[in-house]
């Protein structure tokens, strides 16, 4: 069997992958990751008879995104609590200017690793902010009540954050995945 | 009162987020059984939770 050291090594590029996808910042990711891998080797015990190294390592990163994400928030200025940048996609009467089409097959996406990609990269070209509210929320799986003490907003200023999110994901998948090729 | 399709996209969101009350459930039900452009859009933001969940557990 492989050194317990050397096996926490190998994953560390998974771990950083992981961590820059929702910190945004190589550096803090690396911080993230570096902390992750620590606590990992004063735990060893606490690994003995688990299955997957990885995902008890992810397990522990997750917890080091959300304390570098607090942190991270109390540096980040304010973000507009509206999300105008929408408002071109309805008439003035609040109809959709362009009514959203049917995706054909999206489970089908689900299977392919190019899908991921295309996603990851959508995610990437979300404000910093945006993608730490909606990753909490929908990858970590964090209620809106959490997500707002972590960033230090309101609900109503959470809700919009998670709907730019949506939305601007929206726009970007249909165009660079499920849109007319 | 009748929600745009504007104020239905909002809502969709929000209803990932928070339990909506039965009022804007039933004017939200309402406006989707008659908008296909809003019925799809929901189905995109549903789909979105579910790449969203299963995004990592794909990476090499």
């Amino acid at each position: 069997m492989k050194d317990f050291r050397t096996r926490l090594e190998s994953e560390r590029a998974y771990l950083q992958r992981y961590a820059s996808l929702q910190l945004r910042d190589p550096h803090v990711a690396e911080d993230a990751v570096q902390e992750t891998l620590v606590a990992a080797l004063a735990g060893e015990a606490s690994f003995e008879g688990r299955a997957n190294l990885r995902t008890w390592l992810t397990g522990i990163l997750k917890h080091k995104i959300v304390d570098a994400i607090r942190r991270l928030s109390r540096e980040a200025t304010m973000v507009p609590v509206d999300a105008e940048e929408f408002d071109a996609l309805f008439s003035a009467d609040g109809h959709w200017v362009d009514p959203p089409a049917a995706w054909s097959d999206p489970d089908a996406s689900l299977q392919q690793k190019h899908f991921f990609a295309a996603l990851e990269a959508c995610l990437e070209r979300l404000p910093q902010k945006t993608a730490h509210a909606f990753m909490m929320r929908e990858h970590l799986g964090l209620e809106t009540g959490e997500i707002c003490k972590e960033l230090a907003i309101t609900p109503t200023h959470c809700w919009v954050l998670l709907y730019r999110a949506r939305m601007a994901l929206r726009e970007c998948l249909e165009k660079d995945w499920f849109g007319p090729k | 009162m009748m929600l745009t399709c504007k104020e239905v996209s909002r809502l969709v969101s929000q209803g990932l987020d928070r339990r909506l009350g039965w009022t804007e459930r039933l004017w939200l039900r309402l406006h989707l059984a008659i908008c296909e452009g809003c019925t799809n859009f929901k189905k995109q933001m549903d789909f979105l939770r579910r790449a969203l969940r299963e995004l990592g557990s794909k990476a090499p």
